[in-house]
């Protein structure tokens, strides 16, 4: 069902966790489909200095939210936000088909951290 | 590593005495039982045999059994057989919410071809209450439909006390049995049931083989039509092999089952109470003791079904889940949705059906490693409570 590659991210996460005080934070889905994504950031200079997830959710929603903590480490805000939840599961080597809508939100949930970021440094 | 098989309510490994009993019907005897030369009336004789074995599990008479390609078909036949034979009289079925998909998405094609259908709540333990079957009775009602056994938490249904309601009002009562059938004892005349279906490949038959008994003068119109197999009732050239083995396998069913049942019953509850102590936030799903002996179901909160079910594979575990990622659907079991439990719990859920081959040391492994699994997810949940972990 699952390659390697994303059996190795689900089993051996990459940045689980939580940052104290975090600089921007982002949740997707809900607990009704059974994907929850949470991710928390730390920005210096402009850059993704820190990233941390927690994730409720099957396979896949587990692998793409590791993936993408490794995919955007170090990355500038911008580079950032053009990572898509497409370009998780192709980093991924690919996800089963029936997964690519309910599960793939990774990208989401960054998203909507680094807008909080923005939002709460505008205030 | 260990392999441990504990999902027999999906299936289960067909027995080596059945499948000894269907390899002739493979190989050298392989005749059609229509045909009227030696090798058609053998393999007639096996069929005969087999009807015979399978009417002695249930207490009916070999003329009431019909073969069938197994509980879907059963079930299929059942509720459009019935509706199709008796829309003269009315137009009203009766089932509940937590069937097998094979009833209620039969049920589902009958309210778009014109009937109404009453969906029976059950209360938290699964348990249809007799009270609200009464209530939905009408002069209009035609079928009864309620399952004996829940394929997912293992909740037996009081179906002598639904069969009495309905048969007093004059309904055709059908029970969908694949779960329970050679699992606790079932006697159709005793339980005064019209119909009931049955599968092979979960009493360790062969897959794609079923039955529906039908009691003697039941209204009723076949499904397959055809030639004159099963006296019409069900067109096509019988499954000689898978109707053997169907046959074999109510054999011992019905000779093991004092033994399967105790064997279950101690290895189930030696599995619940150990999960129960070993693991907090965890919900068990289906009546504590109304339920199937091989049954443990369970839902464990801020996890998720699939997760479960990965981790559990690579420990060489076989089980399932209501979750909504392995029921293939966006919604989480409606067996568990029936049950009142959130939807965010109810993702949760596995299942664990034990069999005639598993042991206490399987029981003990399983015990063994789950409490570590759902530790593991739980720390990378944002549902679970705790506050700010570091890396795990
Ligand atoms: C309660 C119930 N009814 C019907 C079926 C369908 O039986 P079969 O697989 O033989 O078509 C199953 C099997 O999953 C079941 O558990």
């Amino acid at each position: 069902m699952y390659n390697e590659k994303v059996m190795d991210h689900f089993m051996h996460p990459r940045n689980v966790g939580e940052i104290e005080n975090p600089d921007g934070v982002g949740q997707v889905g809900n607990p009704v489909c059974g994907d929850i994504m949470k991710i928390f950031l730390r920005i210096k200079d402009g850059r993704i200095e820190d990233i941390k997830f927690k994730t409720f959710g099957c396979g896949a929603a587990i692998a793409t939210s590791s993936m993408i903590t490794e995919l955007v480490r170090g990355k500038t805000l911008d580079e950032a936000m053009t990572i898509s939840n497409k370009v998780v599961a192709e980093a991924l080597g690919g996800l089963p088909p029936q997964k690519l809508h309910c599960s793939n939100l990774a990208a989401d949930a960054l998203h909507a951290a680094i807008e909080d970021y923005k939002r709460k440094r505008v205030s | 590593m260990r392999r441990v098989y504990l999902d027999h309510a999906a299936t289960t490994a067909v027995h080596p005495e059945v499948l000894e009993e269907m390899l002739p019907y493979l190989k050298e005897e392989f005749g059609n039982p229509s045909s009227i030369y030696s090798w058609g009336r053998e393999a007639k004789a096996a069929v005969e045999k087999a009807r015979a074995r399978l009417a002695h599990l249930l207490g009916a008479h070999p003329a009431e059994i019909v073969f069938t390609s197994g509980g879907t078909e059963s079930d299929n036949f059942a509720l459009r057989g019935v509706a199709a034979a008796n829309s003269q009289k009315g137009n009203h079925i009766i089932t509940t919410k937590i069937e097998h998909h094979a009833v209620l998405h039969t049920a589902e094609q009958l309210e778009k071809e014109g009937f109404r259908v009453t969906y029976l709540p059950v209360d938290r333990d699964g348990l249809v209450r007799p009270e609200d079957l009464e209530e939905a009775l009408t002069p209009d009602t035609v079928l009864v439909s309620i399952m004996f056994a829940n394929n997912e938490i293992g909740t037996i249904e009081p179906i002598a006390e639904l069969a009495r309601i309905a048969k007093s009002k004059g309904v055709i009562f059908h029970t969908d049995a694949v779960q329970a059938v050679g699992n606790i004892p079932i006697d159709v005349k005793e339980l005064n049931v019209d119909l009931l279906s049955l599968s092979g490949h979960k009493i360790y038959g062969p897959k794609g083989t079923g039955a529906l008994y039908i009691r003697r003068g039941t209204r009723i119109e076949p499904l397959l039509l055809g030639g004159a197999q099963e006296r019409k009732w069900r067109a096509g050239t019988e499954n000689v092999p898978g109707i053997v083995g169907l046959g074999k396998a109510a054999e011992l069913a019905e000779k093991e089952l004092p033994q399967r049942m105790k064997h279950l019953t101690e290895l189930r509850d030696l599995l619940i109470n150990g999960v129960m102590e070993r693991i907090d936030h965890v919900r068990l799903n289906g009546h504590r003791t109304q339920r199937l002996p091989g049954n443990a179901s369970f839902c464990f909160e801020f996890v998720e079904g699939e997760s479960l079910l990965l981790n559990l594979d690579l420990a060489g575990i076989a089980a399932s889940s209501g979750s909504a990622c392995t029921s293939g659907s966006l919604e989480p079991s409606h067996v568990l949705m029936a049950l009142g439990i959130p939807p965010e719990v109810a993702h949760g859920s596995l299942r664990l059906t034990l069999g005639r081959d598993n042991t206490r040391e399987d029981v003990e492994y399983v015990l063994s490693v789950l409490p570590d699994i759902v530790a593991r997810l739980r720390a990378i949940s944002p549902l679970a409570p705790g506050g700010v972990k570091e890396d795990v």
